[in-house]
C-alpha cells in the first residue's frame, strides 16, 4: 500500500541518461532548474518542454511513471495558481465578488504552475536515473572545493546516503508494523483528526524503536570495519569522466546559452 | 465453516519495472479445526498468501470465501475477519508499542469494541495460555528478552480469540528450547481451544512432529499438499525446490535400502523408534 511512493525513487534501466556521470547529472538538474526561472514568452516555454521531452525520452523511464511523482505535489500547484490567478493586479476579464481574474494573472498563474510540474518532473529525472549512491558519490565529489572552507563534505554526504539508503528500509518497516496493527484490528483510517492522530501512536513507537535500533546496528557495523570518517579513504568505484559526458555538459552548455540568448533577444 | 480460495493471483508492483507475480493460480480449501504446515522457500509466496488470508491484501484476481461469505464483497467487514482470523508476522515482537504487556495484549479485543471487563478477562486467558508467567504481565515489553517479547506478541492476536490461528515462522531466530516450547503450546492451544492452526515455515523438522497437513509452495504456486507422510515419500521433489524432508525420513529410506524392514512413512522420532524396535524383534524372532 505505502510502497507505491515513487519520489526519489530508482528506476532501472540501461539508457544514456542512467549511465551518464553523476556530476554531469547534478550540474545538467542544476541548469535546468534556473532555466525554468529565466525563460519568459512562448518561445521559452517551447524551449524548456523541449529539453525536458529530449531528456524524458533519452532516460527511458515511462511518463506515466513519473507523472505519479506530481500527484504528490499537487496541493501546493493548485495554492500557487490560486494566489497568482487570483491576486494579480490588472486588467480584470471575470469578475465574481470580491475576486476577479485578471489577464496578467492567468498569464502568472499558468507560467508557475507550469514552472513548478517541470521543477518536479526535471529533478525526478535525476533520482530515478541515478542510484543513491552515484548521487551522493557525485555531491561529494562536486563539492570537494568547499573542504578548504572548513565543510565537512565527506561527512555531509556519507549521512546524506545513509539516510537515502534507509528510506526504502523503513517504509517497508512502516508497511510491515501497519500491517501486523491491522491484523489486530486497528483502524488508520476512520474517525476524526484526534482519533487518526491517536491511532498513529501503535504504528510509531515500534517504528521509532527499530530505528533507532538499525541506527545502533549500523553505528556498530561501520567501527566494527574501523570506519573513521574521510581522510584517505578510497573508493571501491572512482567517478571518471567519459567521453559522452563531454558531450553532456557541451550540450547543458548550449541549452543555457539558448534561453538566456532567448531572454535577451524576445 | 472453513476457508476457500478460488484461484487466486497476485501481482507486487502491477505495471512497473518491478513488477513480480507473487501468487500463480492458489486453489485452497482450509476446514475447521484443521493443523496445516505451509511450507516453502524464501520467496516462494507463502507470506503472502497469507496476508490474503485475513483481507490485507488484495487478490488481483480470483476470490476467497470465508463461512461461505466471499471477503471481498462491498460490506463485508474485514475488521472483523481480522478479528477471526488472527495472523502472527515474522518477528511480531517488533509490533509491541505501549506501556505494559497486559496493555498491549488488551490492544486486539479493545480494536473489536468490546467492554473493558471481557478484553481484560481475554487478555489474561490469552497471557496465560502463552505460558508467559506472571510476574512480567505489567512491565514494559521492551526490557524482556527475545522469546518472551514473542510471546507476549502472540497472546495479543490470541487475545482477539481468533477460529484461525496463523503463524508467520513463529520460531524465527529462537533458540531449541524456546523453539520446542513456542511450538508445543501452539499444539496445545490447537487441541484445548479447538482452533484451525496454519504455521508457516521453511523447516519441515519443525511442523512434521505437529501437523496433520502440510502444504507445500514453491514460486507463488502449490506444490505439493497432503499428509505429512505423503509429503515426505516425495523427499526428491522437495529437495529439488531447496527444501528437504525430515532426518527420520532419510535415516529410515537409508535402513530400508539396506535391508532392514522398516516403515518408511515415519514422521516423527517418536515413531521411527517403534518402526525401528518392531522391525528388530521380528528379524530377532525369526533367528530364534
Amino acid at each position: 500500500m505505502i510502497r507505491d511512493i515513487t519520489i526519489g525513487q530508482y528506476y532501472p534501466s540501461n539508457s544514456i541518461i542512467h549511465r551518464l556521470d553523476p556530476r554531469v547529472k547534478l550540474m545538467g538538474t542544476l541548469t535546468y532548474v534556473l532555466s525554468l526561472f529565466l525563460f519568459r514568452g512562448l518561445a521559452g516555454f517551447a524551449a524548456v518542454t523541449a529539453g525536458l521531452a529530449a531528456v524524458v525520452k533519452l532516460s527511458k523511464v515511462p511518463f506515466r511513471y513519473m507523472v505519479k511523482g506530481l500527484k504528490a505535489i499537487a496541493a501546493i500547484l493548485a495554492i500557487t495558481v490560486m494566489f497568482n490567478l487570483f491576486l494579480t493586479p490588472g486588467e480584470p476579464l471575470v469578475s465574481v465578488w470580491k475576486l476577479k481574474i485578471t489577464e496578467e494573472g492567468l498569464k502568472s498563474a499558468g507560467f508557475m504552475a507550469v514552472r513548478l510540474s517541470y521543477l518536479i518532473l526535471g529533478s525526478s529525472v535525476l533520482t530515478l536515473a541515478t542510484t543513491p549512491n552515484q548521487l551522493t558519490d557525485g555531491m561529494e565529489k562536486s563539492l570537494r572545493p568547499f573542504r578548504r572552507i572548513g565543510v565537512p563534505v565527506h561527512e555531509v554526504s556519507m549521512i546524506m546516503s545513509i539516510a537515502l539508503r534507509f528510506i526504502p528500509i523503513l517504509i517497508e518497516e512502516t508497511d510491515k508494523i501497519m500491517k501486523a496493527q491491522l491484523a489486530r484490528g486497528a483502524d488508520f483510517e476512520s474517525g476524526n483528526l484526534i482519533k487518526r492522530a491517536k491511532a498513529m501512536v501503535p504504528l510509531l513507537v515500534p517504528l521509532f524503536i527499530s530505528a533507532f535500533r538499525r541506527a545502533n546496528d549500523l553505528a556498530m557495523a561501520m567501527e566494527a570495519r574501523c570506519y573513521n570518517g574521510g581522510e584517505g579513504r578510497t573508493k571501491m568505484k572512482p567517478l571518471k569522466y567519459k567521453g559522452r559526458d563531454g558531450v553532456a555538459y557541451l550540450l547543458i552548455a548550449g541549452y543555457f546559452a539558448g534561453i538566456i540568448m532567448l531572454r535577451v533577444w524576445m | 465453516m472453513s476457508m476457500i480460495l478460488d484461484k487466486v493471483n497476485y501481482i507486487y508492483s502491477a505495471q512497473t519495472a518491478y513488477e513480480k507475480q507473487a501468487l500463480k493460480n492458489i486453489n485452497l480449501k482450509i476446514a475447521d479445526g484443521e493443523f496445516i504446515g505451509l511450507i516453502g522457500h524464501t520467496g516462494s509466496g507463502k507470506s503472502t498468501l497469507i496476508q490474503h488470508l485475513n483481507g490485507l491484501l488484495k487478490a488481483t484476481s480470483g476470490g476467497i470465501y470465508y463461512n461461505g461469505r466471499d471477503i471481498y464483497e462491498e460490506d463485508y467487514s474485514l475488521k472483523e475477519l481480522r478479528g477471526k482470523v488472527g495472523l502472527v508476522f515474522q518477528y511480531p515482537e517488533h509490533q509491541l508499542f505501549e506501556s505494559t504487556v497486559f496493555a498491549d495484549v488488551c490492544f486486539g479485543p479493545k480494536n473489536l469494541g468490546l467492554p473493558r471487563k471481557e478484553t481484560e478477562l481475554r487478555a489474561f486467558a490469552a497471557l496465560r495460555s502463552v505460558g508467559l508467567s506472571e510476574e512480567y504481565w505489567y512491565q514494559p515489553p521492551f526490557e524482556m528478552s527475545g522469546g518472551q517479547k514473542r510471546r507476549a506478541a502472540i497472546a495479543g492476536v490470541l487475545a482477539m480469540k481468533p477460529d484461525m490461528l496463523i503463524l508467520d515462522e513463529p520460531t524465527a531466530g529462537l533458540d531449541p528450547k524456546g523453539r520446542d516450547e513456542i511450538l508445543g503450546q501452539v499444539a496445545a492451544m490447537h487441541r484445548e481451544l479447538s482452533i484451525t492452526v496454519l504455521l508457516v515455515s521453511h523447516s519441515m523438522e519443525d511442523v512434521a512432529d505437529y501437523v496433520g497437513r502440510i502444504i507445500v509452495m514453491d514460486q507463488g504456486s502449490i506444490l505439493m499438499d497432503g499428509a505429512p507422510k505423503e509429503i515426505f515419500q516425495r523427499y526428491q521433489e522437495l529437495e529439488e525446490v531447496g527444501l528437504a524432508a525430515p532426518q527420520v525420513t532419510y535415516l529410515m529410506h537409508g535402513l530400508r535400502e539396506n535391508g532392514i524392514p522398516v516403515d518408511t512413512g515415519a514422521t516423527t522420532v517418536e515413531e521411527a523408534r517403534e518402526s525401528i524396535l518392531q522391525a528388530f524383534t521380528k528379524a530377532g524372532k525369526l533367528r530364534q
